[in-house]
């Protein structure tokens, strides 16, 4: 199977090292002279950027989060002028303002580059039609794709999300042969196909490439099967580039991490230290050469483990597991990321409910639904079924419009849903992960 | 001349008019008129009971929704045309009806309303001199 980078996948891993060690160096030495916030965070933690020799020393940085890319909001962290930054990209944050991330010109080239190396990963070349059904906007999804199928001169047919009846049209008149999408449309894709009594000789798809959300192994076959393909993991998170920061090859052994430019690191979620190779932990990523917003040791909240043993593809970038947990309350619905406090945000502004709610998930048909379970407040119980309709309408509403996702509003009765100062119970994940 | 009347917030899972009911009768609180109002997913259960702020207190003990609301009970012959003369007398008055059941005993029949506005259909029954009962003539139905 074809390699796109053999130099940079394939790469020795002692010289690689030697490769992450003078990138991080740059990368830190750009970090603190650009941006006030790593300058400072640095300083508090009595570091320069002499004080990194190699990647070694990367663990003596402090690390970045989520809260801090909010703080900075919209462009804080930005390390470049504005003039340099070509593409902004946003996804939703737990307040309401969205994590923005921007690229440079070398940036997009660099995401180009990862995403190509993602695609020959799935075998994939210029002989092959993707048909990206992932959004194109704001979310990384669909654009990430469509640079990398461009760059390996595939056929990119960009349909975008959402609109089953035309992805079937296409994917028969166009004979796509790559699906790119969240592997939970990809089985409701497959289902469609049935439903509308598609022969599954008309269609020519022989691989996809699925991410954005968990998905389990017992998913992985089921898509398989059904749509006769080979179903490849893909990994990203948009803070860092977007799809491309590390994706399965055909061995489907893990996923290789594009180490050259994303470093990681697994650590303890709690005690926040590094631990060593074959650990569960939560993954950590340091952007070597990302110039628009360079992250040092971004917690991703995700979990997994690391190898570094060599694959039988060839490619020696360092390997991680399916991301199947996480060390903080997000959920991914839909593709979407979502905070339980978006919820209580929301409720908290509406006069005529208390912020007592429960989240219930669940996958109906393949698709993720939220149910929102609000519980009727007695200053509001006035004994009308329209009113407290109305009500349900402009919880859902409002929801609606903060989360940008579809929800479902339940009203309950009060205190049955769980109270508790300290840990209260405000998800219920029925999903199979 | 209203009768306080009881509303109760209950999901529509089974059982659980059971529970209201079960607290009540442990309470020897009685029912005069009961009903329930329904969507798919929730309902409201309004009571007229012989002691209602003694039934509103055990229930939110348990955690229940309850609110009492003011109703008016008309009593009249067990015949539709009596509903339908006091349901005229309310519509030429421009008061308007937000929910309204009855049940009957031999050949009287008791009328349950709420209307926007209680005060107004009061004076406008009497006017037409239909039988009012206030909450102890109620009971003795």
């Amino acid at each position: 199977m074809e390699i796109w980078n053999g130099h940079f996948e394939c790469m020795d891993r002692l010289d690689l090292k030697k490769v992450q060690s003078e990138r991080l160096m740059e990368t830190v030495e750009r970090s603190y002279f650009n941006v006030p916030y790593y300058r400072n965070k640095m300083q508090a933690a009595g570091l320069g950027p002499e004080s990194i020799g190699s990647i070694d020393d990367l663990h003596r940085l402090p690390f970045t989060d989520k809260q801090d890319l909010r703080d900075n909001y919209p462009f804080g962290l930005f390390a470049v002028p504005m003039s340099e930054i070509v593409r902004i990209h946003a996804s939703s944050g737990t307040t309401g303002k969205p994590t923005v991330v921007g690229y440079t010109r070398h940036d997009i080239a660099t995401w180009s580059e990862v995403m190509a190396r993602t695609l020959k990963c799935a075998g994939a070349g210029r002989n092959d039609f993707i048909q990206v059904a992932y959004g194109y906007g704001l979310f990384t999804g669909g654009l990430g794709l469509h640079y990398g199928g461009e760059k390996i001169g595939a056929s990119v047919i960009p349909v975008s999300g959402g609109n089953t009846s035309r992805q079937i049209q296409l994917m028969r008149d166009f004979g796509s042969t790559v699906l790119a999408c969240t592997p939970s449309y990809a089985l409701f894709l497959a289902e469609a196909l049935q439903e509308n009594n598609v022969d599954p000789s008309d269609i020519k798809l022989r691989v996809g490439v699925f991410g954005a959300e968990p998905w389990t192994e017992m998913m992985r076959r089921e898509i398989e099967t059904k749509l006769r393909i080979k179903a490849i993991d893909i990994y990203g998170l948009s803070e860092v580039i977007g799809p491309g920061v590390a994706s399965e090859c055909m061995a489907q052994e893990g996923l290789h991490i594009n180490e050259d430019h994303f470093f990681p690191e697994i650590i303890d979620p709690d005690t926040l230290q590094v631990l060593p190779e074959g650990s569960m932990g939560e993954l950590v990523f340091t952007t070597l050469t990302k110039e628009g917003l360079p992250l040092i040791r971004y917690r991703t909240r995700d979990l997994t483990r690391l190898t570094s043993e060599r694959c039988s593809c060839g490619r020696t970038m360092i390997r991680m597991e399916k991301c199947l947990g996480r060390s903080d309350d997000m959920l991914i619905v839909r593709g979407v990321n979502l905070f339980p406090s978006q919820v209580e945000n929301v409720l908290l502004e509406m006069s005529e409910i208390k912020p007592h709610y429960l989240l219930v998930v669940d996958r109906v048909n393949n698709l993720d639904t939220l149910e929102v379970q609000v519980e009727v407040d007695e200053a509001f119980f006035l004994d009308k079924i329209s009113q407290l309709e109305a009500l349900r309408m402009k919880i859902q509403e409002n929801l609606e419009t903060a989360l940008a996702l579809g929800v479902k509003v339940t009203l309950v009765e009060p205190k049955k849903l769980e109270r508790s100062e300290t840990k209260s119970k405000r998800v219920i994940d029925k999903r199979k992960f | 001349m209203v009768i306080p009347q009881l509303s109760v917030f209950i999901e529509n899972r089974s059982g659980r008019l059971t529970e209201v009911l079960e607290v009540l009768g442990r309470e020897d609180i009685k029912i005069t008129a009961l009903t329930v109002a329904d969507t798919s997913e929730f309902g409201i259960l309004r009571l007229i009971v012989s002691d209602s702020e003694k039934a509103r207190d055990v229930l939110k003990d348990q955690s229940f929704t309850v609110n009492i609301t003011n109703v008016i009970s008309v009593i009249a012959p067990n015949e539709a045309r009596h509903y339908a003369r006091l349901l005229r007398i309310l519509s030429d008055r421009d008061i308007s009806i937000e929910y309204t059941y009855a049940f009957a005993r031999g050949s009287k029949a008791v009328i349950i309303l709420r209307c926007n506005n209680n005060d107004e259909a009061i004076k406008a029954l009497k006017e037409n001199e239909m039988e009012l009962l206030n909450a102890s003539e109620l009971f003795k139905i």
